[in-house]
């Protein structure tokens, strides 16, 4: 029955042999390849040029930034939803869920109104008498946008892996005379490693490739790796140098989480939700 | 109670951080003024203009075939494939697993661009180039709703029904099937949400004619804030609550671990 | 007897609603192997607990070596705790986990290295150090826990149920490996099972306990031979449990019949619970016994047959390693001795008795 069962994964295999693995070929075709399809590393060492060199570090500088700020704000979260009443923690923990599952335009939308100038908070702002505070169309706001965007994404999995520790295990350290610090400290932080590793690589990657929050946020002055890759296909019309760069990108993702996984003892496999 | 004190302004602060935009779209998509910050009275006429406007209609009867038909043809394959590949040894389930993984952890971007890449060469960019797109970035979230549940299965009941007499067509059907069918649920919906939600890889893989919701949102945005647009973000928020109540409401039925459910 | 170590006294608890203990009084002597025994439900745990610290009882004290503990935390008492379901740190090593209470301590490197060794060397686990938590079988996972605590060297060992995964074998090799343990060591052992041979197998003293109260506390064979009421009767061994009048002293009725028995004190004609076990029946010829009756079920249990006989409108049970058929008309004897007598309980619920060791 087990030999017939594999039959069933036949159209699948096809299935990512097409749309999975040869896109990819393709990407490295026309990263490796010049215009009239000579072979050439230029497309690639084309990062060093200055342009998209200060794109790719201020990608890195923003996507760190957010990534820093979602963990500091996520874990106590996670902390504090784990130690409610369980009746009421299903339903919280949904509440604080449910924006990840709006749709990504409307809440960048939903920032740039909050954030223009004659927005919500400069107004709030400015009947209170301070002046108004110019964040729309700099990395700030992109940094607001981006952590608005994915701080659900690292709540969820910080909080699923402090859910799984056992209670007994707590009081266990307890009685064996840890106080609140040791904890903490040797007990929960370690335990919960791997749900922080997931939630940095669904936060680091996606900020590290964005390029939308980038444009309406930051008004065609924020320029990120992403932006100058979009452009070179869209508007510049160079895919190979479009290519080459994200092959760059596809290079950093890769080594962020080679990386990672280096530092947990195991990462809870795909399933991250 | 200091402690417990704290606890909730953080609570609450976070609260409002993550719902005050969204709840001022809502406001102000009742608002009879095109302002961002002053109150004109209150007004239905954005929601009618939604409904009066052919782009933004158009966009939501694309999105909607195009989440529909590619969840139910990636939770097909996707189902099957769960089925296989927990029929595999372990070499190649894992090579088949980190398959799956590939779309998942991939940057939306170099997806998007990789597959136009493809398609291109064989064909114009529109309606049925998007829906490939979508089934190929949905069947890894079916896979790995289903996965779990059969990985779960006793294989000793399949085979009692077997040894009761059953052809394996009916075991699958009476005994397989039950068991699976929150995981397949569960897929199905999660696909819908990333077909909804997902911009990055139809922008690429659309062409010209073709608009989603989120493109199409995208395109206005830039050109300057409309207020259908709050309208439009009201009415989504509604969809998100009830498609995450729905998923919510089966995972608590069955026990899953699947979203925020304690065990 | 030993000094009082642990007393609890008046102690009340509830938790959603349900009394959990009702003014519950006990106390623990020093060096002994102490055991709470009964059903699930019946608040051992609750107390267990009450004692580690895990817990704060709504009314009393908890005193240990005189000292009133009530309010102590967890971590500031010199108890150390057993779980049922070992609770090990899966993200450390074994010697880490056995070393962690030590590291608290602030001990030296070269104590805690010795230290370690010791334990493991005590519960048979010699060169584990370096393994880690997933790799270890659930017996050796239940002693790595009793190391763990063990190695802090407190007066008191708390083991809430700790053999209840292990199967029969391993679970009788640990029940021996702990009575040893308690000897080399010289610590009070308080032990929660709701298993009965466990407790007759391991315990110095035997607190049995049903919804909250304590029914009787005694040495295994005074709470074996001399059950003082039908719970205690029903729930240790096997019993016959039968319904009788104690018409004056040495002298029972019960099932129609009148026996001698050795107990007094129980008035005239006074109505009590008869109690034989099923060990102490002997099956001979109709005419020999008290009363006679058919077999109406034979069942080999290795230790001895399990026979079934309908006498007198009631179903005795019988061990014997003889053996009978099915069917067969057979006379039940026993001596005034094994005849156990027991006052009736004066409501559904068995309250509270004297508790004096």
């Amino acid at each position: 029955m087990n030999k017939f069962r594999k039959l069933f994964a036949g159209p699948y295999i096809v299935w990512v042999i097409g749309f999975t693995v040869l896109p990819i070929l393709m990407i490295l075709y026309y990263a490796f390849t010049n215009a009239d399809g000579a072979l050439t590393l230029q497309n690639v060492t084309a990062i060093a040029e200055p342009i998209h060199f200060k794109a790719l570090l201020l990608s890195l500088r923003l996507a760190l930034e957010c990534t820093v700020i979602c963990l500091l704000l996520s874990y106590p979260l996670a902390m504090i939803l784990n130690g409610l009443k369980i009746k009421k923690q299903s339903f919280v923990v949904f509440i604080f869920v449910l924006p990840m599952w709006m749709n990504f335009m409307l809440r960048i939308l939903a920032w740039q109104m909050l954030l223009s100038n004659n927005g919500i908070i400069n107004s709030i702002l400015q009947t209170l008498g301070f002046g108004g505070i110019q964040i729309l169309n700099t990395p700030t706001a992109v940094v607001f946008g981006m952590v608005y965007d994915f701080l659900p994404f690292m709540i969820l999995p910080i909080y699923n892996s402090m859910v799984k520790i056992r209670k007994d295990v707590i009081e266990a350290a307890r009685d064996l005379g840890a106080n609140n610090g040791i904890v903490f400290f040797r007990i929960i932080v370690p335990l919960t490693m791997p749900g922080v590793i997931s939630g940095i690589i669904m936060v680091f990657v996606p900020a590290l490739t964005s390029f939308v929050i980038s444009d309406l946020l930051g008004g065609g002055k924020v320029l990120l790796i992403g932006n100058v890759i979009e452009q070179s296909f869209i508007k510049g019309m160079n895919w190979n140098l479009g290519s080459g760069l994200s092959i760059v990108l596809m290079i950093f993702v890769i080594a962020s989480m080679a990386f990672m996984n280096s530092h947990s003892k195991e990462t809870e496999g795909a399933a991250v939700w | 109670m200091v402690k417990k004190s704290i606890e909730r302004i953080y609570l609450i602060l976070i609260f409002l951080f993550l719902y005050l935009p969204i709840a001022v779209l809502i406001v102000l998509s009742f608002n009879n003024s095109k302002s961002r910050v002053s109150w004109g009275g209150f007004t239905f006429d954005w929601y009618m203009k939604l409904f009066q406007s052919d782009r933004i209609m158009n966009a939501f009867y694309t999105t909607i075939f195009i989440t529909l038909v590619s969840a139910v043809i990636s939770t097909i394959i996707g189902t099957l494939a769960a089925i296989g590949i927990s029929a595999m040894k372990k070499k190649g389930k894992a090579i088949m697993l980190g398959a799956t993984n590939i779309p998942l952890l991939n940057a939306d971007i170099v997806t998007g661009i990789s597959l136009m890449l493809l398609f291109v060469k064989f064909t114009k960019l529109g309606m049925s180039t998007v829906l490939l797109a979508h089934i190929t970035f949905n069947i890894p979230y079916v896979i790995l709703n289903v996965l779990p549940k059969l990985n779960g299965l006793s294989p000793n009941t399949y085979e009692a029904a077997l040894d009761l007499g059953a052809t394996p067509l009916y075991a699958f059907y009476k005994i397989v099937w039950p068991d699976i069918r929150p995981g397949v649920f569960s897929g199905f919906l999660m696909a819908v949400t990333m077909s909804l939600d997902d911009f990055s890889i139809t922008y690429f893989t659309k062409g010209a004619g073709i608009n989603t919701l989120s493109t199409m949102i995208y395109t206005e945005l830039r050109k300057g804030i409309k207020p259908e647009m709050y309208a439009l973000s009201t009415i989504l928020f509604l969809i998100a609550l009830i498609l995450l109540l729905l998923m919510n409401y089966r995972s608590r039925e069955n026990k899953q671990t699947v979203h925020i459910e304690r065990k | 007897m030993g000094k009082k170590l642990i007393e609890l006294q008046n102690i009340n608890k509830s938790y959603n609603g349900t009394q959990i203990l009702d003014d519950l009084n006990i106390y623990f002597n020093e060096n002994k192997f102490l055991t709470l025994l009964g059903p699930s439900g019946c608040g051992k745990t609750t107390t267990l607990r009450l004692i580690g610290g895990f817990e704060t009882p709504d009314s009393g004290r908890i005193l240990f070596d005189g000292k009133d503990i009530t309010d102590l935390a967890p971590n500031e008492r010199k108890v150390n705790t057993v779980f049922q379901k070992y609770a090990l740190f899966s993200h450390m090593t074994i010697a880490e986990n056995i070393a962690f209470g030590l590291k608290i301590s602030k001990k030296s490197k070269a104590y805690i290295n010795d230290k370690v060794k010791y334990a493991l060397k005590l519960v048979n686990l010699d060169g584990f150090e370096n393994r880690s938590v997933d790799s270890l079988s659930g017996g050796q996972q239940q002693r790595i826990a009793i190391a763990r605590a063990i190695v802090n060297e407190p007066k008191v060992l708390l083991l809430d149920e700790p053999l209840g995964a292990l199967d029969l074998k391993l679970r009788q090799d640990m029940q021996y490996e702990l009575i040893r343990l308690k000897n080399e060591l010289g610590i009070t052992f308080i032990y929660v099972t709701h298993d009965q041979e466990e407790a007759l197998t391991m315990s110095d003293t035997i607190a049995v306990m049903n919804q909250g109260y304590i029914q009787q506390i005694g040495s295994p064979e005074d709470i074996y031979n001399e059950p003082c009421n039908a719970f205690v009767a029903d729930f240790i061994g096997d019993s016959n449990i039968i319904d009788g009048v104690m018409l004056e002293d040495r002298l029972v009725s019960f099932l129609g019949i009148r026996h001698a028995c050795e107990d007094v004190g129980f008035g005239h004609n006074q109505p009590v619970d008869v109690v034989i076990r099923p060990e102490d029946i002997e099956l001979v010829e109709p005419s020999e016994g008290f009363m006679a009756g058919d077999i109406t079920s034979v069942i080999f249990k290795g230790v001895h047959y399990e026979i079934e006989v309908m006498a007198n409108r009631f179903e005795w049970l019988i061990h014997t390693t003889e053996f009978f058929s099915v069917g067969a008309h057979v006379g039940l004897k026993v001596i005034p001795f094994n005849i156990q007598i027991m006052h009736k309980p004066e409501s559904s619920d068995e309250k509270a008795v004297d508790t004096n060791e």
